[in-house]
């Protein structure tokens, strides 16, 4: 019956391909289309946040930390990711290489090389977000990546103005403080009593010391805001005090690489029922060249493609 | 399909692949850390400096899209009709991003203002008072 209708062959019968692709393999470019529309839905929108805030977290100093204690290394690391990606889809396009001619063997080896670079690229992600949300305090609605809008000088520890000075575009962290429990409230007020009058201008903020920077101004979160005297330009005297970066920044990293990772979370786990399909010897019995095996290959493809954009627009823009 | 292709030379394109988006990845990286004053020299003032740097960034970056979609996605050996139906709509995208990068723009100009109208002292003599810029797309409703 089914050579019956390709015999006759029109158009409207069924049984032929359009653009001579197999009904998975296009499916799989129209999903892919669609994905390729939502991430491009998020991106275009961090990149209006963006041109809306005045300032935004500079990326080389935001992501400038690697695992093992390594500091002040800006983008290192997300180029091990971006590499580890990269590497992975080489692998894929020769497990579906061997796929092609059939071996099994190859293809499982090569499938089992691309899953490893899938679960090392998830690795150091999460590290990445364990560093943001749990060394640096960063969460979807908190920003503590600030940049100064003007050239300044912090205020020492006797509340006049010290040695360190910055420039306007220098970014900041704010750290939680680390409270000193021994000291009581009145010798905390003390601490204070050389400061000058005390004038936060509508911030909330309570006197606290910390262990590294000494009598601080801390907010209810517990994070100390430093405060400097502003040396140029129109408000030039003006003593102030840092504050949160804008608060957009954590919703739309989290979200947007935290979909990309879901991605590639879920691309492992459809590698691995596709190389365990594939080891049982499954596609040896369809003989179609290992076709699911180039399919998940497009899908794969196509993770490494939206992180060629998350790369551009979080890291290196 | 590896098309035409030997055996042997269709593996040694994949690895040439992979020298080249690893090479291209590093140039980026390389101009973005100097865009950002990390390889000793400041480019901070020359704001021409930094356009160049971000449209070679934007533009790396879409090699390596082009490069990925083409050879490892192997779109070069598919039928034209598949290509475009499924690249064409991305242009679309075109337009979103010009609209909401202009819309954005024009938030931040909004921010300021209402920041600036924050700061104004009502009591103040009305010859100290900023006289403030409207948007001509404000239409004032006229009362009386």
């Amino acid at each position: 019956m089914a050579e019956h209708v390709i015999e006759q062959g029109g158009a409207w019968d069924g049984a032929k391909e359009p653009f001579k692709a197999s009904y998975g393999k296009l499916m799989m470019w129209y999903f892919l289309l669609s994905d390729a529309f939502t991430f491009a839905g998020f991106l275009i929108a961090y990149g209006a946040l963006r041109f809306s805030s005045a300032t935004w977290p500079v990326p080389d100093f935001v992501f400038s930390t690697a695992p093992f204690g390594i500091h002040d290394a800006p983008l290192i690391f997300v180029t091990i990711m971006s590499f580890l990606l990269i590497i992975s889809s080489v692998t894929m396009v020769r497990a579906v290489q061997e796929g092609h001619r059939e071996n099994k063997r190859g293809v499982v080896f090569w499938m089992l090389l691309t899953v490893l670079g899938g679960a090392g690229f998830l690795g150091c992600q999460a590290w990445e977000w364990t560093n943001l949300i749990g060394t640096e305090h960063m969460t979807v609605t908190r920003n503590p990546f600030g940049t100064h809008t003007e050239d300044g000088v912090y205020l020492a520890h006797d509340g006049k103005p010290g040695e360190e000075a910055f420039e306007a575009g220098e970014s900041y962290l704010l750290h939680k403080a680390d409270l000193d429990p021994s000291l009581s409230d009145a010798q905390v007020m003390e601490g204070f009593a050389s400061h000058g009058e005390d004038d936060h201008a509508g911030h909330s903020v309570v006197n606290a010391y910390d262990k590294d920077y000494g009598f601080m101004y801390v907010d209810e979160e517990g994070f100390i805001k430093r405060k400097f005297v502003v040396q140029e330009g129109d408000s030039a005297g003006a003593v102030k005090m840092e504050a949160f970066g804008p608060k957009a920044f954590g919703g739309l990293f989290f979200f947007i690489t935290g979909f990309h990772g879901f991605h590639v979370l879920s691309g492992v786990v459809f590698l691995l029922i596709i190389l365990i399909n594939a080891a049982s010897g499954l596609y040896v019995k369809r003989k179609n060249g290992y076709e699911m095996v180039e399919k998940i290959g497009l899908y794969w493809h196509f993770v490494d493609l939206v992180w060629v954009f998350v790369f551009l627009v979080f890291y290196l823009l | 399909m590896a098309g035409h292709k030997t055996y042997e030379e269709s593996i040694r394109d994949v690895y040439k692949g992979l020298v080249l988006l690893a090479v291209v990845t590093l140039i980026e990286v390389g101009i973005s850390l100097l865009g950002k004053g990390h390889l000793g020299v400041d480019v901070s003032d020359y704001s021409w400096i930094l356009a160049i740097i971000a449209i070679g960034l934007i533009v790396l970056s879409l090699y390596k899209a082009y490069f990925i979609i083409y050879e490892f996605m192997h779109m070069r050996y598919e039928v034209k009709g598949l290509a475009m139906s499924v690249l064409l709509p991305t242009l679309l995208l075109v337009w979103a991003v010009i609209a909401f990068f202009q819309e954005g723009d024009s938030w931040k100009k909004r921010r300021e203002d209402v920041k600036k109208r924050e700061t104004v002292d009502p009591n103040a003599p009305a010859s100290n008072q900023e006289s403030f810029r409207i948007p001509e797309d404000t239409y004032l409703l006229k009362l009386g």
